[in-house]
């Protein structure tokens, strides 16, 4: 049953290319074109400038400098946008990328070593890419005994429940979130509560022994470590009076909650900590124990997926974290207002206020504000920040914060052994909810107190 | 609970009927399993708590002791320190001590210094090798890369003396192969120096990290009568309370005229045998420090054998202090070039047994922990 491989023939090599491109143009000219024309049809587009944008029109304006702005600018307020690109997937993809860079060359400084150093030629940043590629050119092996639906469906679904975390992470002022829910935080939990149960499913799918345990080891460290999860979040909540995380952020523009919450701040990080299986909490994937736990039958790109849902997750619980401890987005503005003039001459930018042809000297910023006439407003000195300088602001801080809560995420892997499952779930059970409590009648106190809160203090 | 299986005919011998309980699972820890090294360990677990552990060596049986009958006294040399290339001269040490017995040659002074410099830099070299798979076994990654790193610096000072990093094949019977470079004293001292500040930074974020302690402490405890009556030797023996190093009790070449400590724990769990190798390397390091001091500066290194010597009709039993625990060279001869019979008594063996003991009653997360903290070479068990 051994697969010799066939000599290289130029001949053969030349086919293969020939045979690629002439199938790759076939299937985009047969179905992809006629696809996207039929998704066209049924798209509903936006009006700009008081004209339905249609697929035609679409062409003909990306090369009409006046028009060039509203239509990039329709696009970055599409919902697709957020989704796809900014305060979601892409946005918090990126943010993962950076993390497992920084996260190998942070462990080898540590470990007195180089870390990825080839790949890429400047201290190995293309190494994440090419892990990527060899894992999609692998093969995918699926054990003879699996419940295959179940296993093919658990890496994506560990991939999308991660996504649907990252959706509710507000990400800067003015409504940059996916599902600006009211019951934002309730759904945060909701959606942690999927992950032991994507777990447990494929591990016990697999069919085989090391994966089994390992889920039922992931299963009693998430679901002890949930508890205290969700009570040290609920001082905050106590404070603010709402569950919408936006308005958590916003209520946290003079001083953020760790200030009073430290206790909550240190029990969430515990339990984060626990729920992202990192070391020391990395039972569920202990490598000299249970080979690589509920992972150990996935292979190829369904470990990739994997990987990159644990990634995603351990961005949005950074996120979370700076969210409802550290102030979110709020911080000094790093755009001062800026001395713009009106010019006459360049790049008529058109303006929903009528006549003004406006032009300011720094290019790009019209494009992120919401309205046009934002600028007009500051120059008259109604409004202090336009919406795109917060915007640039808020985002600058938040991912300035974000990063700063994941390295901390990523020192205890450098600093710390692998701690016993029962040892785990005594910290989980006792330590932890009690510690949680305390927040709980800290933050109870203080409303009671008059400090914070209606008529309070601050 | 299954029923009950009974055997209709008569069993072939080595065949045992075994009855299955649904509550245990069987686990195959290894071959190929990363936290088994090459051997493995049939774990029987009733939810998280091992109730049965056999070990199961011999998937790297290479037949030294069979090989080594049908060579000569000096061909055998590099072939016999393979079961445990990380500590070459110590393993090769009993052999050659063995084979100055029967061939009746004596060992220039300079020769004995210079074994003892090498087999204490050899013994820290296999320490380090071991500690770090003892750190990533417990889940702590800069503990792996850490030892692995440091053992650089004396495995350089190897390759300077024997011109080989890891298969030395430095000790032959009447001294060592060559002499020592020349500037050897200060490279040796200032590079063992350096090796001492690094190990002594292994405390701080390995032996006194207090996860690392919740977790070794009061885990695979063996009791100071268990360690002697199931027969370990080296580091878990003196884990357990026990005084018992052959550099002190039986000192071969010049360690009667060093001034050799050994390090004694009393609690006898998986810390106290994780810390003995390390206070270990502390003591090598002294004891290189010693040895550079009184090795007479020049001198011969070797004393001539005949070409193909015969040992005399006798046997002899030679043991010494490895990075492991005693290991022992027995050699029958029968008057002739080869070796009649050649046994190994590796210390790896005799601590490997305590293993099954230890594991009953644990978590399994305390498997690897406990396993690799016996001090423990697969290859060498099996030879």
């Amino acid at each position: 049953m051994s697969v010799i491989a066939p000599k290289f023939r130029l001949g053969y090599f030349l086919k293969g290319i020939f045979d690629n491109a002439f199938w790759i143009l076939t299937i985009v000219t047969l179905a992809g074109i006629p696809a996207i024309q039929i998704v066209l049809f049924y798209l509903e587009l936006p009006v700009i400038d008081g004209e339905l944008l249609t697929a035609f029109l679409a062409f003909t304006w990306l090369f009409n400098p006046t028009m060039q702005i509203p239509l990039i600018k329709a696009l970055i307020y599409s919902d697709l946008f957020r989704i796809v690109a900014f305060p979601g997937f892409g946005f918090a993809a990126l943010i993962a990328a950076g993390t497992i860079f920084v996260e190998r060359k942070m462990l080898a400084k540590l470990q007195l070593r180089v870390g990825p150093f080839y790949c890429g030629k400047v201290e190995g940043i293309l190494q994440l890419a090419g892990d990527g590629l060899k894992l999609i050119s692998k093969e995918i092996i699926i054990p003879a005994k699996a419940d295959k639906p179940l296993f093919w469906a658990a890496p994506v679904l560990f991939v999308g429940t991660a996504a649907a975390f990252v959706a509710l992470i507000p990400v800067a002022p003015g409504g940059w979130v996916v599902a600006d829910l009211d019951v934002g935080l309730l759904a945060v939990f909701a959606v942690i509560g999927f992950f032991p149960i994507i777990t447990i499913l494929s591990a016990w799918s697999a069919n085989s022994k090391f994966p089994f345990i390992g889920g039922i080891r992931a299963l009693h460290q998430m679901v002890s470590f949930e508890i205290p999860l969700i009570l040290s979040l609920l001082g905050v909540v106590i404070l603010t009076g709402t569950l919408n995380l936006s308005e958590i952020v916003e209520s946290q523009s003079s001083f953020p909650w760790i200030i009073f919450m430290p206790i909550g701040a240190i029990v969430f990080f515990t339990t984060m900590l626990a729920e992202l299986e990192r070391i020391p909490f990395d039972l569920p994937e202990a490598e000299s124990e249970i080979v690589a736990g509920w992972l150990t039958e996935f292979s190829g790109m369904m470990y990739g997926l994997v990987q990159l849902g644990s990634y995603l997750k351990l961005y949005a619980f950074a996120a979370l974290f700076v969210i409802i401890f550290l102030g979110g987005w709020t911080g000094p503005v790093f755009w001062p207002p800026l001395e713009t003039e009106l010019i006459t001459e360049g790049i008529p930018i058109p303006n929903y206020a009528g006549d003004p042809i406006l032009t300011v000297n720094t290019p790009g910023l019209p494009l992120l504000d919401k309205d046009p006439n934002e600028w007009v407003l500051q120059e008259q000195g109604e409004l202090v920040y336009t919406s795109g300088q917060l915007l640039v602001s808020g985002v600058i801080w938040f991912v300035l914060k974000t990063v700063g809560v994941i390295f901390f995420i990523l020192l205890p892997r450098g600093v710390f052994p692998r701690i016993r499952l029962d040892m785990l779930l005594h910290i989980g059970w006792y330590k932890l909810i009690g510690l949680s409590f305390v927040n709980i009648f800290i933050a109870l106190g203080l409303v009671y107190a008059g400090v914070i809160g209606p008529g309070g203090i601050l | 609970m299954a029923e009950q299986v009974i055997p209709t005919k008569k069993m072939p011998p080595g065949l045992q009927v075994e009855n299955v309980d649904d509550r245990i699972m069987t686990l195959n820890v290894g071959p190929q399993h990363p936290g088994s090294g090459h051997m493995r360990i049939i774990v029987k677990i009733d939810g998280d708590y091992i109730v049965d552990a056999d070990p199961d060596p011999g998937y790297v049986h290479r037949g030294e002791e069979k090989m080594a009958e049908s060579r000569n006294y000096i061909t055998n040399i590099p072939h016999l320190e393979r079961p445990v290339i990380h500590d070459s001269c110590n393993i090769l040490y009993p052999y050659v001590l063995g084979v100055e017995d029967l061939v009746g040659i004596e060992v220039p002074e300079r020769a004995k210094y210079v074994r003892v410099i090498a087999a204490e830099l050899n013994r820290c070299i296999y320490i380090q090798y071991w500690l770090a798979i003892y750190g990533i076994f417990l889940g702590h990654s800069t503990m792996f890369m850490w030892p692995a790193g440091d053992r650089e610096l004396l495995i350089d000072l190897m390759e300077k003396i024997t011109g080989a990093r890891v298969t030395h094949a430095y000790f032959i019977p009447g001294g060592v192969r060559n002499d020592v470079p020349a500037n050897f004293e200060d490279v040796c001292l200032r590079q063992v120096n350096y090796f001492e500040k690094r190990i002594k930074e292994y405390a701080d974020i390995f032996y006194d990290n207090p996860i690392l302690k919740a977790r070794t402490e009061d885990t695979g405890v063996l009791s100071r009568e268990d360690a002697i009556r199931l027969g370990t030797t080296g580091s878990v023996l003196r884990a357990s309370g026990v005084d018992y190093d052959l550099r002190i009790k039986e000192p071969y070449d010049v360690y009667d005229e060093l001034d050799v400590h050994t390090n004694v724990l009393k609690s006898g769990d998986s810390y106290a045998r994780s810390k003995i190798p390390w206070l270990d390397m502390l003591e090598s390091c002294n004891i290189i420090r010693q040895a550079l001091e009184k090795m007479p500066k020049s001198g011969s290194i070797r004393t001539k054998l005949k070409p193909n010597p015969k040992g005399r009709e006798d046997e002899v039993y030679r043991r010494v202090e490895s990075g492991r625990g005693s290991a022992g060279c027995h050699i029958i001869s029968r008057g002739k070039p080869e070796p009649y019979r050649l046994k190994l008594s590796v210390s790896s063996f005799r601590n490997l047994i305590a293993l099954p003991y230890l594991l009953k009653g644990e978590k399994l997360g305390n498997m690897p922990a406990v396993y690799w903290s016996l001090n423990y070479w697969p290859v060498e068990a099996d030879r």
